[in-house]
């Protein structure tokens, strides 16, 4: 139990004042604009609004600057942000086959039709320290457009798709018409249907969902899977409000699609086959989109038929630690006054030392009297 | 112009559905400019201000499959009703309420037979090209770094 505490106001405005202080830093370095964060940040402003569930570039760059960099932080401010907006509806389903693509590759075909789109990726890079980055305003850093036009992109097929002309593949699974549901409405309940786990995966912190992926792949779980297509770009949001009568498109969205094939050797009422686990993220994150399909995966173990001997394959366990607001809160809280309820933790160790110390002094007089 | 997946009814809705995706994707100093450039323009009342709020953004299982709850999208919304009685919606994604009062006076004036074909031409038109071509970069980017890996033919295979 932690009591309301008051007075302390004058400190709080003093550490409140400092911080704004050191947010800004030293005065004589120019300060950081949204607009810096949001072009030159990006993808700390995409895992930001991916974690803290609401698309806005410019809110996710103010979110990183007022948190100073903190991006737990500034994903909370944003979650905080989006309870004070209201709801205006839903948008149809993202269509992430009619993607304007910037980045496509597949680990499981070498040619695909339409190929592999490396795009902007650290993959190739030699992952040196550029020191080149350090002087401000020197020429190259930005390099110019090669004045070449390639023609406009060919439609890409999903690898899934290739991989289901042969039956080789699951499917997507039903189209059924009911409304998925919804953990900002609905607290999670166990068992979770895949359109929570996938919501939950999809807002949940990457470094957890990473290290339940990377446990899966060392044993803990194991199913063994290939990267069958990672697609990052561009989609249309289209909604369909009411007073309108039809479906509009409200602008666009970056987001993040990772395909995950993993072999299965079948069971009573399935043949063996590919199974599959899906990774959607906001922006361009691409390590949280795979992590989210191995996670999703693993999840299904049971309906599948699997042992469910891992931790990654537990829904409670990655559902309810997944959430980084949920965790930093119950975690940070221990910083709140607990002084009544450690007072009375020190009374009741008092009193056990005293009786535990009474027990040896008699054992002890008892043994000298023997 | 990704409107392959807008589903619609008749010709006249699907080109109204046209020009709301094209105001909805412009910069909010474009549609300033073609506002500036109208040489009448109408008296209109806001029936509903600019109005920011949320829409919850659906992925599919296995991206066909079944609905779910992605995560939100900031949206602003907006109701214009012109001189001639038209009313003009405006709904655009994040939250310029400048933007989205101008999307939704050009849907009036669209809707309005007379002026339609010209407005269509000076201010639609412009906007399409700039978008059209804001994507043709983003495409010619993605297109310049397609690779053909290639396998190294093995011994055992070899003829």
């Amino acid at each position: 139990m932690y009591v309301a505490v008051k007075g302390g106001e004058q400190a709080i405005d003093a550490s409140l004042e400092q911080l704004a202080r050191e947010r800004r830093g030293d005065a004589s370095v120019p300060e950081l604009s949204v607009a810096q964060i949001k072009q030159q940040m990006r993808l700390a402003v995409d895992r930001v609004m991916c974690e803290g569930s609401l698309y806005d570039p410019d809110l996710a760059a103010l979110a990183i600057k007022q948190a100073r960099g903190d991006l737990f932080e500034a994903v909370f401010l944003l979650r905080a942000y989006r309870t004070t907006l209201p709801r205006f509806g839903v948008t149809l389903p993202l269509d992430t086959a009619a993607m304007t693509t910037r980045r496509r590759i597949s680990a499981t075909y070498k040619d695909i039709p339409g190929g592999q789109i490396l795009g902007p990726s650290f993959d190739y890079s030699h992952r040196l320290l550029d020191f080149a980055l350090m002087d401000e305003g020197a020429p190259g850093l930005a390099p110019e457009r090669a004045d070449e036009t390639r023609g406009e992109s060919a439609p890409l097929p999903r690898v899934t798709d290739i991989l289901g002309q042969e039956g080789l593949i699951e499917g997507d699974g039903d189209l059924d018409g009911q409304a998925p549901g919804d953990l900002t409405r609905e607290p999670l309940r166990f068992p979770a249907s895949r359109d929570l786990r996938l919501q939950n995966l999809a807002r949940g912190d990457e470094g957890f969902l990473l290290a339940m992926a990377y446990s899966t792949q060392r044993g803990y779980g194991r199913n063994h899977p290939f990267a069958g297509e990672i697609r990052m770009g561009d989609i249309a949001i289209v909604i369909e409000p009411e007073e309108l009568g039809f479906a509009v498109e409200i602008g666009d969205v970056t987001v993040t699609e990772c395909q995950m094939i993993t072999q299965f050797k079948g069971s009573a009422d399935k043949p063996p086959q590919f199974t599959r686990g899906y990774g959607l993220t906001f922006g361009y994150c691409e390590r949280k989109a795979m992590a989210m399909a191995l996670c999703d995966r693993a999840l299904r173990a049971k309906e599948l038929g699997e042992d469910i001997t891992a931790p990654a394959q537990d829904e409670e366990f990655v559902l309810a630690h997944s959430d980084s607001v949920e965790a930093s809160g119950f975690v940070q809280h221990l910083k709140l006054p607990h002084y009544i309820d450690f007072q009375s933790e020190l009374l009741s160790v008092r009193d056990m030392r005293a009786k535990a110390m009474a027990r040896a002094n008699a054992k002890e007089a008892a043994d000298d009297a023997a | 112009m990704q409107s392959a997946t807008v589903p619609t009814d008749s010709p006249e809705t699907a080109a109204r559905q046209r020009w709301m995706a094209v105001l909805a994707r412009a910069e909010t100093a474009e549609l300033e400019a073609a506002w500036a450039g109208l040489a009448d323009k109408p008296a209109y009342r806001l029936l509903r201000k600019p109005e920011v709020g949320l829409v919850m953004a659906r992925g599919r299982v296995g991206g066909a499959g079944g609905a779910f709850n992605l995560g939100e999208i900031a949206v602003t919304r907006c109701a214009a009703q012109l001189a001639d009685g038209r009313t003009g919606f405006g709904y655009v994604g994040g939250r310029d309420v400048r933007k989205c009062e101008l999307a939704a006076l050009f849907d009036g004036l669209l809707q309005d037979g007379a002026r339609q074909s010209a407005l269509l031409a000076s201010v639609i038109a412009p906007l399409v090209a700039a978008q059209e071509a804001r994507k043709a970069e983003t495409q010619n980017d993605a297109a310049r770094t397609k690779v053909n890996f290639f396998a190294l033919e093995r011994g055992e295979d070899a003829k």
